[in-house]
């Protein structure tokens, strides 16, 4: 019996039970550029009609620039702590069992589902001078609310559910037996801890990091109630483009998006590489 | 099948105890493990063996009793301070980790005045690497290789720290027919090489037979007996023992004048002196022979048969529902329904 083999072809797909993949995939491209490409693009042309000397000439006024410095240092510093503090917190929720673990596990959503307005007030009351923590930080000497630190705060608070929840999977799936096997062969409890336990998460705490950072350049509701909004100390880039935009300069409100758009884009790229070079380092080759 | 090598004691497990919650797992066990020699922790699942295997190890502690090494109480030694090498029926490789860095593990881990220079860690993993006959995999991820290939990259890895004793639990539980049968003639064959005490734990017959020098069976958490392949098969201690270690057909008894007698019929099987009155016989399938009306033993109907590696088994129904498998080499074939007469040409009999 003779076949005539069909001239190899590439192939977009696996062979699969269920049907659809132009459907699907039409839907995707469709969707995705009504939805998130469009508007970019829009922005970008209503940005490009100062030209680049334009848009140069608003990242380089100083105002414009302190508030992007605030802004994306501020998210970087925040989603840091997160994805510290964050990986901590799942886990103790992920490896041990005690009384109210579910509660706390719930309440790690919260600032998921929480109106950052509603957050942001009860940050500034909490971290205002005459606040419950307030107070007692400033005692220290530590000025939380109207500062780049009340940023912080409220950057890390909306940043944390993403750092636990991307780890927590990976921190289930750990096999108990590699442990084991790490104490058997001599290694001590940090050995086992840093050489066995940890270099398989690191990518996962990357991506939190990664979206705890997005979160936080994007976050505006709830930073604006702590932050002050002092022009040069705390005020924070979108807050920026409101202004521009209730001042009816649309274009220089664009310009500061499309420099913020790039910018995000740059560092979101950058931690996908070394999360792509990661995941080959350390796992799931 | 292999001596048994007497050497002195390696490891003693003394009136060890441990309960789970409240499930006892191990009841007052004791026995010596030999230098130098391959036992065979073999056991129903639920008898305690990868606990006791576990303890040995020191992941779990026991309630009460010792584990002593050479000599020395290890009861209280940390886990890290025993140098015992384990194996896991699982592998758990570091997966984030190439295969030499995975056998170089251990000698990594060790402080850095005891550690082996760069070099001399390098040399090891290169002879590990071919002991276990995969030399030019030491850069290959472990996911990249098979069942097997893991499992020995897991066995030269306890191995790279010269432990004082390999354990293994089930090492070959998780692998398909032919590879399992090719591990454990290498996994001998290693040992014959190293002369490394091992434990390893089963729940497969045939593996501890083949492998042990000697075999520890154990049932709910007590060890009913051990000893060499050839003693726990020839000389079971109780019917536990026996019925673990193959097919065995219970037959109901009567033990009078040091003979057993089955059907009133006369047995060529002798009772021990303690056994007087209604006993079970304990038979094994190649035991049985056919045999006209008037020499048999047994009586039933021929309900199937079928032939494996040049023997056939029958199932034979007995009057009362109960079915027995008889082995013959005998090429007669058995039609289904004929009437067959069986004769005990042996079997084992335990005081009552």
């Amino acid at each position: 019996m003779a076949v005539s083999s069909p001239r190899p072809r590439r192939r977009f797909r696996q062979p699969s039970v269920i049907p659809g993949f132009g459907l699907t995939l039409g839907y995707t491209l469709t969707v995705l550029s009504l939805v998130v490409l469009l508007p970019l693009a829009a922005l970008v042309a209503r940005a490009s009609g100062l030209g680049f000397s334009g848009i140069w000439g608003v990242a380089t006024d100083p105002r414009v620039f302190s508030a992007l410095r605030v802004s994306f240092g501020v998210s970087l510093l925040a989603a840091l702590t997160a994805s510290l503090f964050g990986s901590i917190v799942a886990w103790v929720l992920t490896r041990y069992d005690f009384p109210g673990r579910r509660v706390i596990d719930a309440v790690v959503d919260l600032p998921f589902a929480l109106p950052t307005a509603v957050a942001g007030i009860a940050l500034a009351s909490l971290y205002a001078p005459n606040g419950l923590v307030g107070e007692q930080l400033a005692k220290v000497g530590i000025e939380a609310a109207y500062t780049p630190v009340g940023i912080f705060i409220a950057m890390v608070f909306i940043g944390l559910p993403f750092a636990v929840r991307t780890v927590q999977p990976l921190i289930a799936e750990i096999d108990k037996e590699v442990e084991e096997a790490s104490a058997i062969l001599g290694s001590t409890r940090l050995g086992t801890l840093t050489k066995v336990v940890l270099p398989p998460l690191i990518p996962a705490v990357l991506t939190g990091f990664a979206l705890a950072f997005a979160r936080g350049v994007g976050e505006y509701g709830s930073i604006i109630f702590i932050a002050g909004n002092l022009p040069y100390v705390s005020e924070i880039a979108p807050l920026l483009i409101v202004i521009k935009l209730s001042e009816f300069d649309y274009a220089g409100a664009c310009a500061i998006a499309t420099i913020m758009l790039a910018i995000s884009f740059a560092v979101l790229l950058l931690i996908n590489l070394i999360q792509a070079w990661s995941r080959r380092r350390f796992g799931y080759v | 099948m292999h001596a048994a090598t007497s050497g002195s004691t390696a490891i003693r497990v003394e009136a060890i105890s441990k309960t789970f919650d409240t499930a006892a797992v191990l009841h007052d066990l004791s026995l010596d493990v030999r230098a130098g020699e391959l036992l065979g922790l073999l056991g129903p699942s639920g008898s305690g063996k990868t606990t006791l295997l576990r303890i040995i190890a020191g992941l779990d502690r026991p309630d009460a009793g010792r584990i002593i090494f050479g000599g020395d109480d290890a009861t209280r030694l940390p886990v890290q301070e025993r140098a015992v090498g384990f194996v896991f029926q699982h592998y758990a490789l570091f997966k984030h980790l190439t295969v030499a860095d995975n056998i170089a593990y251990g000698l990594n881990a060790r402080k850095r005045s005891e550690r082996p220079a760069k070099a001399e860690i390098k040399k090891r993993v290169g002879d590990l690497l071919d002991l276990i006959k995969l030399s030019n995999f030491g850069d290959r991820y472990p996911s990249q290789l098979s069942g097997g290939q893991r499992q020995r990259i897991a066995l030269a890895r306890a191995l790279a720290v010269e432990p004082r004793v390999l354990l293994l639990d089930e090492p070959f539980g998780a692998l398909d027919a032919q590879v399992r049968k090719d591990l454990r003639r290498w996994l001998r064959e290693i040992h014959d090489r190293t002369g490394q005490t091992t434990i390893f734990v089963t729940h497969d017959q045939d593996e501890a037979l083949e492998l042990s020098d000697r075999v520890a069976v154990l049932d709910k958490g007590r060890l009913e007996q051990i000893g060499t392949p050839d003693e726990v098969q020839e000389h079971p201690a109780s019917p536990t023992v026996l019925k673990f270690l193959g097919d065995t057909i219970e037959v109901e008894a009567i033990a009078q004048n040091g003979r057993v007698h089955v059907n009133g019929r006369e047995t060529p099987v002798s009772a021990p002196a303690s056994a007087v009155g209604p006993v079970k016989l304990y038979v094994r399938p190649w035991q049985l022979q056919f045999a006209d009306e008037e020499h048999a033993h047994l009586n039933g109907f021929v309900r199937s048969s079928y032939r494996a590696q040049g023997r056939q088994r029958i199932e034979v129904d007995r009057p009362g529902g109960k079915l027995l498998v008889v082995e013959a080499s005998d090429n007669a074939r058995l039609d289904a329904g004929h009437p067959v007469g069986l004769k005990i040409n042996s079997g084992y009999v335990f005081a009552n």
